[in-house]
């Protein structure tokens, strides 16, 4: 198709198109990456240079950084947040896989009503409360389990995968491996998966993505303080605005004389920290992207 | 009579074969379908609490029931029109801007220069990944009267700086607007799949018969999207009475609560920032929206079936 592009001339109405294509997906990209560096610089403003529109600091310094490090709320939330999301995505993984690769064969028993039951989710739920007064029921409140357990099943992602077993792993396979003596869970382990990476990749990103930026949940079933992840701590930094003034005592005074001018610099630089763990996830996942949107776009 | 019986047992019979051939897949099974069950059915079947008035001594099981009482009292609640206005607005909104995506994926779908579109898709997709407080906590900063980046901007045109937050008319813009700079470059992600996959064919032989891009685009890409487009569009039609709440709880201050209190946080509020918690209340208001939702995405997709023949199922 390109070839056929490049050979054919571009008519008048073309070169119109053409230039207005580039003019706006130029304007657009400006747009996009223009708030993305000015954080990145803000970050590393000193003195009150906030207010201008400038995308390379005047003053750089690294105090904002510094009072992040000091900030010991910050990195107890970090912590919390790195545990929920590593054990929430192990779970929501293991849940996902288990509850479709039995319902990616075709001749398993009641595998059309489980599947009704799963997708019916999608369409209609109990609510916010009834969900919270079970979670309250089980005993669940203010422990990690009301954070991961819930939502471990989230059944687009498990009709993704099982699309993709259904699709993309041919059926003779299983039939030599049963002939070979191969059970149904060891193929799953050994054969199955090891075929699934570029699916289970995606999967692992949105279910880390979404543990890592999750709040409501904390919100409702934590209140032990030492037990909030990092998203409940930025909501007190960054919208609540209550910074607790005394861990930034460690601050030269003369170096940083107005308080206001640092926790706006310390907003900036948190927002990056904060942002960190996804940004760095995000480059080795997005090649996979279109293929994992793609094979949920397919109709289960 | 006799046979039916013979074949009733055959099947029970290939029933309990298949079921112990596929034991392993039950046992496999067994762990999801718990977690669906226990957290997706039981709150389904605890929203009964909903025509019930929810006692905390006595539980979800031993309230009395009181019937349609507290669907009443939203209904006849002066918030009611409020809320309802202000969720519908803020829906009609943002399905106004909900073509965007396509828009962004037809124009990078003719981006000569194959670099420069691969640069604009993995700076358009990075916003998708920031989280809801980090996305808010930028708004707030950029908006920022003293500080904010926006106002710095306006100070370049003489203009005086604004308190963009203290404005109850701005909210709708700045939440739908920082929506949309957030999430249509990966929202496009499934058009510019879609658009690849429209057979190069038909593009040919409409340069062949002299079509240009304008012409290519409304007779053979849109026509190519349409069916994609159209399953989005239901499900997003399913899901009117949501907004992003948890967006909304953050923008939100005294000063645009007038317009930014939309019927999630109120059910939130409802049962969470009150000293009375009034979970039946509550569950009554989240039950409407719910059967709401669920009647406009049936209708939606009868639509869509019967104009353009694509719908969910």
């Amino acid at each position: 198709m390109r070839k056929a592009k490049q050979a054919i001339r571009y008519t008048t109405a073309d070169k119109v198109f053409l230039s207005l294509n580039y003019t706006v997906l130029t304007v657009f990209l400006l747009i996009l990456a223009y708030p993305l560096l000015f954080v990145i610089s803000a970050a590393f403003s000193g003195g009150n240079a906030t207010m201008t529109l400038n995308l390379w600091p005047k003053t750089p310094t690294l105090a904002g950084f510094r009072a992040v490090f000091e900030y010991k709320a910050i990195w107890t939330g970090y912590l919390n947040s790195l545990i929920y999301m590593a054990t929430g995505t192990l779970l929501s993984l293991t849940i996902t896989v288990l509850c479709a690769y039995p319902l990616s064969r075709s001749n398993f028993r009641f595998g059309g009503v489980i599947m009704g039951m799963c997708v019916f989710t999608m369409y209609f739920s109990g609510g916010m409360i009834p969900g919270y007064l079970n979670i309250r029921n089980l005993g669940m409140l203010d422990t990690i389990w009301a954070l991961i357990v819930p939502g471990s099943l989230s059944v687009y992602n498990m009709i993704v995968v099982r699309t993709y077993f259904k699709t993309s792993i041919p059926g003779e396979l299983l039939e030599a491996a049963q002939l070979d003596g191969c059970g149904d869970g060891r193929y799953l382990v050994q054969i199955v998966l090891p075929l699934s990476v570029p699916v289970l990749a995606v999967i692992t990103l949105y279910c880390a993505v979404n543990q890592w930026n999750s709040y409501f949940g904390p919100m409702i079933y934590l209140n032990t303080r030492s037990k909030f992840p990092l998203s409940m701590i930025l909501r007190d930094i960054l919208i609540a605005n209550t910074i607790d003034l005394t861990s930034l005592s460690g601050m030269d005074p003369t170096e940083m004389a107005d308080l206001q001018a640092m926790q706006n610099l310390m907003k900036y630089a948190v927002i990056i920290v904060a942002s960190i763990p996804v940004m760095v996830l995000y480059p080795f996942v997005q090649r996979y992207f279109v293929k994992g949107v793609m094979l949920g776009a397919i109709k289960g | 009579m006799e046979r039916r019986k013979t074949s009733a047992r055959e099947w029970s019979q290939t029933l309990r074969r298949d079921m112990y051939r596929d034991r392993v897949l039950y046992l496999m099974i067994l762990a999801p379908l718990t977690v669906l069950i226990l957290f997706s059915y039981v709150p389904m079947y605890g929203v009964q609490i909903a025509f019930r008035d929810y006692n905390i001594v006595r539980g979800i099981w031993n309230s009395p029931w009181v019937g349609m009482k507290n669907i009443k009292k939203f209904f006849s609640s002066y918030m009611f029109w409020r809320l309802i206005k202000n969720t519908l607005v803020l829906s009609a909104y943002s399905l106004a801007t909900f073509p965007l995506s396509l828009v962004l994926a037809l124009l990078l779908n003719y981006m000569p220069s194959q670099r420069y579109k691969k640069a604009i898709q993995m700076v358009s997709y990075a916003p998708h990944f920031l989280s809801t407080v980090v996305m808010c906590g930028m708004v707030l900063q950029f908006l920022d009267q003293r500080t904010g980046m926006l106002n710095a901007f306006l100070k370049l045109f003489g203009m005086p700086s604004v308190s963009f937050m203290a404005i109850p008319e701005a909210f709708p813009h700045v939440y739908i607007w920082s929506g949309v700079w957030q999430g249509v470059g990966y929202g496009s992600v499934i058009y510019i799949a879609t658009l690849a996959g429209v057979s190069p064919e038909l593009h040919e032989a409409a340069i062949i018969d002299g079509a240009n891009i304008w012409q290519r685009i409304w007779h053979v890409d849109i026509p190519g999207v349409l069916p994609t487009f159209c399953i989005l569009l239901i499900m997003r039609c399913g899901s009117m009475m949501n907004v992003d709440f948890e967006k909304i709880l953050l923008l939100q201050n005294d000063l645009n609560g007038k317009v930014s209190e939309v019927i999630s946080t109120y059910v939130y509020k409802q049962s969470f920032q009150n000293s009375f918690p009034q979970y039946s209340y509550s569950s009554a208001i989240g039950l409407f929206t719910s059967l709401v939702n669920l009647v406009l995405l049936v209708t939606v997709n009868r639509v869509s079936k019967w104009l353009s023949g694509s719908s969910l199922w």
